[in-house]
Formats: C-alpha cells, structure tokens, sequence
C-alpha cells in the first residue's frame, strides 16, 4: 500500500499500516547509519524548517539529524529568536515560512492542537514534534519501534508507564500506538498524576506499583517536571522517588528480560536509580539512535517517498 | 407612526396565557391593542402572518456588546441589530466593557450610546467590584441611581466569600439582583475546556465542573443566609443543575440560567481544536447537557440566555489555548432551542417562548416579555418550520464567530417590532 499523508500529527489517526510502514522504512534507514557514510540523497534540494516555539533540545537535535542525514537543508527557528514573541500570530509565522520556500515544517508547541491547525492553513507537510500535552508522534513511534527491536511482536505484552502521565504527550502516543499493536498498557503513578480518564480498551490505571510492575516486559518511565510542582500534585520530590521511584528492588518485580525505557531528559535519582539507568536492561540510549532513524522515515515519507525505494 | 395590524399569526403570549390564531394590532402609540377602529385599519401596516408565530419580543439578560472599549468586536449598534435579527427586543449588557462599567458616568456613557444607536431595549447591568478586579465593592447604590438593572463581575467571578456576601446584602438594600458567573479559580488555572475523556485525548487543560458547584454552593448558601437575589449565569454542569433544585425546594432566593450552547454541544465538538467551540463556562458531558434540559423543563433553571460574545476573527483564529472564550449567539438562539428544546426535548412551544420572554423579563423586573392590551408593542414573528442556512459572516453582530455558521436551522424570525415599529423584516433591517 502506498504512502499517502502529506502530515504526522497523531498516531492516533493512524492505522497499524501505516505505523508498520514507518517502522519498516525506519529499520532500512538505520542499516545506514551503521555505514560509514551515513547520508542518502532522498531529500537533496528540500528545505525543511524546524519551527519549535517551546523549548527543546533532544528532538530538536534528533530532527536536524534525520533531516541532514536524508541531505536536505534545514532551517531553526526558535522560540526566543522568532518574531512570535513580537506578538506575531502562527498563521502569519506560517505563511512567512511557506513564502519563503520552505518545503516541510517540524513543529514543536507548548499549545495542544497547534500542529493540526497549521496543517488546514499550509499545503506542504507539517509534522508535529510534540504539541503541549497532546501528542508527540514520532516519540511513540521510536519507543515502539524500539520495544519491538528487543522483544518482536507487542501483541499481549505488558507495557507500564510510569510517572507523569497527565501532562505527557509522550504517554499519549506511546498509548494509541501499543494499543495498536495488542499490547497491554498500565500506567500507573501519584493519582494526581494518572487521573481515570485515561483507562479504557487495553489501557488499565493503577496507583499500585508492585502490581503494575509484576512481570511486565517492559517499563518506560517519564520525567518528572519540576515546574510543574507548583500545582501541588504530589508532596515533594523525595516522597515521589520513595513511593513510585524505580529501584532495584522494584526493578526485582518485572519480568527479568523486561527493558528499562525513558524519553530523557532523565531526573537521576528522583523517578530512576543510577545504577538502573546506566544497567544492562536499559535501552534508553538505542531510543535516542532509533529516533534519528525513525525521524528520518517521517520526513522521507511525509515529503512523498515510498517505503519500498528504501526498503529494497 | 402609524398603526399596525398583523393578521392571522398563532398569537403565543405566556404572560396572558393565550395561544390562539388571530390578528395582534398595534396602535399609533405604539402599545398592544385588542382591536383598531375601521379608519385605523384601513391607515395600518398590514404583515400577513400566516404560518408564522408572534410571541412578545425575546429578552436575553445576558449579552457582550463590547461598548464601550472594545468595539473592533461589536457595538450597541451592531449588538442591537444582531438582536434584532434573531427576534429579541431587549437586551442586557454585561459589565466588562473596557473601562469596566463600575461607575455612573461608564453607565450614562452606555445609555446615551443605546439612546443615540440601538434599535432594541438595551439595559445596562454594573460591576460588583471596582475595575472588576474583585478586591472592593463598586459603588453599587450610584450604579443603581444611574440605571443599572443588575450588578455582576461576569467572567470574573467573586472569589473572596466575604465580598460576595457584602455585595449581596448591600444590594439588596437597592433591591438589586447580583448575577454571578460560578467558577472558582483556583481549580481552573489554564483550563481550556471541560475536564474529562476529551481534555484527556485532546491534551487540554480541564475545567472540573467542581469548580462551578463549588461556587453555586456557595451562592445558595450566601442567598439562604442573606435572603438576596443572586442570579445564576450560565449554568453548565448537572450537579449544580441538582444543587438549585435542593436550594429552591427550600425556598432560597435563587435563579438561573443556561444557554442555547449548553443544551445543545458537548465536549466532543472539541475534536478537531475548533476555537468556535471555546467558551467559559465550557460546554461539557452528554450527561450535564440532559440535565440542564431536564432543568429547564421542571423550573430549576428560569430562562434562557446567549451569553453573546463576540470576538473578531482574527482573535478567534488562533492555538486553541490562545484564543478567548466566548460565541455569538443572538442570530441563532431561536433556532438552536427550537431544535433542542420543542423538536428533540418535546417542550411545548408556549413554555419555549415563556423561557425567553416573560421569565427573564420578570426576573429583572423589566418592562417587557407580554403581548397583554396596553404593553409596548415588542414583537417577534417567526416561522417555527423555515429550513434554512446560518451564514454568520453575512449576519448583523460585527463579528461572525458561531459555532453554528454554515449549519442549518430549522425556524427563523422574519419581523421584529419595537414599540409598534419594524425594526427588521425579511432578512433585512427596517430601520
């Protein structure tokens, strides 16, 4: 089947397909970067603009890689330097970057709902690389592409997220795409922080650690956002890391081959021990490889390639 | 002005329990007569109303008109003919204009502009605090000598429970009712739209329906204690629904009102960021929706009322965070209740058009809201049935930022009459 959508906003609108296709043409683009020439030529001559209005430097840095290493030429605007802070409007912001030429758009929002509503006003794909606490697509697609790495087929495998599910956009994706695949989602945290309304068909939440964490085969943990401890959710950091921190101890009650997941930035010490983050059951570093090569099968798809000229 | 009689209309009037097909005359003065003498008849505007409904001219309490201050999004004028357009005769203004209206000189400065440039009865109401900043009383006694029919911070609800009581039992002393927009801050910060399955999906802020019975409590607690008026405003969620209904079987002072947004739209018209679905209080779950209707319906809540507010649309067109709260409402009111509430809800129309006329009237104590011999002759004619089109870019309100543009209704106004004179007729404004 064809790649058709000109835009990734949501894994939620996607089908298992399609998510299938991305992964597909992820793995052929990561075989590349284990070469020692690690650039193809798929989007030489496209400019592509990272638009990120909020603060970021992983996915930033991750989508300038994917973009570089597909050979397209790549523009940053950021929050800071942009003229949004001028009081600009987004839809002026975007049509001042599509009069420029540009050719595709990344954006990063602190609003939810942002990227869809710069794709109804620009023609050219916009990708979203996280929209407040809304949706960060290609997140959930790199974890998932990753959990599948180690463990094959998702179907019936227990996956727990941990933490500050509330405010995540990264649970959000990481949810509709293993719901996708058959997996079994817990998500379990402070009941400030995990509210009811997230449970549903293949999705169960849980304030009970020990239970949540028995023989679950993988356990992704979010960080927990300083900032946010203004509005009370839980009483302190210190509390935080003795009730739902991951310790050895507790590392003890998941399956022994489970995978230890994080979208970084990791808070050492408060939602994750030292040892168990640096461990052998620790991927979060492959994550960080697998987002360039999932970024890059977004971008080469988004901007009209198909998968099996990659493939091959 | 000459006279004007109206032939053959379902004459539908709440105040004077009268639904009867027959001809409703005006005289020269202006007022509602039984009858025109034959020379009056043969010098009378004639409006053949077969088919269509006349009822008293609509009263909505509660509109933004913006002025002064903020005119780019509407004005009395522009307000006013919105109101005309959508059947209503009398309208009440909210406080926030810019300055706010928490002074006698902001208020004379609005009544002159409805004097000079409306075409219906517009009624200023005062703020409950200075600058609605909601830290000292206004000076509620001058606002009422200069013609404030109601006081209210809407949009900005009273936090301190020690001021809300000041106010109430001060005026009550002027015999003034305090309409309070229910929200406690303090569990609404940043919220966007109503906490729930959607705000979950959406990755929106949640406004907890808590947050409005908490200060709905409050409030029949305040009117039990004090024994004042307090009006409720736009009432979202089923549990305050239940709170009223308690307070009033105990004999509290306490009404209320919901809008034609809340009976008709849940949360999940949110789907795809529409900020013409964003509004304050936010429309909420199927659950609270049926029990606002089912409010309405046994008298829990008293009337109807738009809440209309406009914003232009390049406020509106933003990230849904980003963009202010509010939709028009006047140009559709009608139609949107008659959908809900007469075609889907199976209220009759007489306790629809009592609703939005008599009751609101009453509840402020305004001349208004009866077709009974001697009343000045406020007028709504409409075809309960007409299919048609809402273009809100092409109606009256200078902004066109409805959740219903480009929808189709069933019912219309087609003559709105104030004081024996046709203010709109036909699509178009007689004025």
């Amino acid at each position: 089947m064809p790649w058709h959508r000109k835009d990734l906003i949501t894994l939620e609108e996607l089908s298992l397909d399609e998510i299938n296709q991305i992964h597909a043409t992820a793995a052929a683009f990561k075989k590349i970067l284990g070469r020692s020439v690690k650039k193809v030529p798929a989007l030489r001559g496209k400019t592509i603009v990272n638009l990120f209005l909020e603060p970021s430097t992983r996915t930033r840095l991750s989508f300038d890689m994917a973009a570089k290493r597909l050979s397209a030429d790549v523009i940053s605007f950021d929050a800071a330097a942009s003229s949004t802070t001028k009081g600009e409007t987004l839809r002026d912001t975007a049509e001042n970057i599509r009069a420029l030429g540009a050719d595709m758009i990344v954006i990063r929002h602190a609003a939810s709902g942002s990227p869809l509503y710069l794709s109804n006003i620009l023609d050219i794909p916009v990708i979203n690389a996280g929209d407040g606490a809304h949706a960060h697509p290609t997140q959930g697609l790199l974890d998932t592409f990753t959990m599948r790495e180690h463990l094959g087929d998702l179907r019936d495998r227990k996956v727990v997220i941990l933490g500050d599910i509330l405010f995540s956009r990264v649970a959000r994706s990481n949810i509709h795409a293993l719901s996708k695949f058959g997996a079994k989602v817990t998500l379990v945290g402070p009941s400030t922080l995990v509210p009811r309304w997230f449970a549903g068909p293949g999705v169960e939440v849980t304030h009970d650690l020990r239970g949540a964490l028995a023989g679950a085969e993988v356990v992704m943990l979010l960080r927990i956002q300083h900032e946010r401890q203004a509005t009370a959710s839980f009483p302190s950091l210190g509390e935080y890391t003795s009730m739902f921190g991951l310790n050895k101890t507790r590392a003890g009650w998941l399956n022994p081959r489970a995978i230890i997941m994080h979208p970084g930035p990791i808070n050492r010490g408060v939602e994750i021990d030292n040892d168990l983050a640096d461990g052998p059951n620790s991927v979060i570093l492959g994550q960080v490889t697998n987002g360039i090569a999932v970024r890059m099968a977004v971008l080469y798809l988004c901007s009209g390639g198909q998968p099996e000229n990659v493939i091959g | 002005m000459s006279s004007l009689w109206i032939q053959n209309a379902r004459i539908i009037d709440p105040a004077s329990k009268r639904d009867a097909t027959g001809d409703l005359c005006v005289n020269d003065t202006g007022k509602i007569v039984p009858a025109l003498s034959p020379a009056a008849k043969k010098r009378a505007r004639k409006i053949d109303a077969a088919g269509l409904v006349a009822c008293p001219g609509l009263v909505d309490i509660h509109v933004h008109f913006r002025e002064p201050g903020q005119t780019h999004k509407e004005t009395i004028a522009t307000g006013s003919r919105a109101a005309a357009a959508g059947g209503f005769t009398t309208v009440v203004c909210m406080p926030n204009t810019t300055p706010p209206a928490d002074n006698a000189g902001t208020i004379q400065a609005i009544k002159d502009a409805a004097a000079r440039d409306a075409i219906v009865h517009v009624y200023p109401t005062g703020c409950i605090t200075a600058g609605m900043k909601g830290q000292n009383l206004a000076p509620i006694g001058s606002l009422k000598r200069a013609g404030v029919v109601a006081i209210t911070d809407d949009g900005d609800c009273v936090q301190s429970s020690r001021l809300m009581r000041s106010a109430v039992e001060y005026a009550k002393m002027f015999d003034l009712p305090v309409m309070d927009h229910c929200q406690d801050h303090a569990l609404t910060q940043g919220a966007v739209m109503n906490e729930g399955i959607m705000s979950t999906r959406l990755g929106l802020r949640g406004w907890p329906h808590a947050a409005e019975d908490i200060i709905v409590s409050r409030n029949v607690i305040l009117s039990h204690y004090t024994g004042a008026h307090i009006h409720l405003q736009h009432i979202s969620s089923k549990y305050s629904v239940e709170l009223i209904r308690r307070a009033k079987s105990r004999g509290t002072r306490i009404t209320a009102e919901a809008t034609p947004h809340h009976i008709a739209l849940t949360d999940a018209a949110l789907a795809t960021y529409d900020t013409h679905f964003k509004m304050n209080p936010p429309v909420r779950t199927e659950e609270d929706r049926q029990a606002i209707i089912e409010g309405l319906r046994d008298g829990t809540i008293d009337i109807i009322a738009t809440d209309h507010a406009p914003h232009t649309d390049y406020e509106k067109d933003r990230e849904f965070d980003f963009a202010p709260n509010g939709i028009i409402g006047l140009e559709t009111a009608l139609p949107v209740v008659l959908d809900v509430l007469m075609r889907r809800s199976k209220f009759r129309l007489p306790k629809i058009i009592d609703l939005m006329t008599r009751r609101p009237a009453e509840l402020l104590k305004l001349n208004a809201g009866t077709l009974a011999e001697g009343a000045p002759a406020d007028i709504c004619l409409f075809d309960p049935a007409e299919k048609w089109v809402y273009d809100a870019k092409a109606g009256q309100s200078k902004s066109a930022n409805s959740p219903w543009h480009n929808h189709p209704l069933s019912g219309r106004v087609k003559y709105t009459i104030v004081n024996g004179v046709l203010v709109y007729g036909n699509g178009k404004l007689d004025h």
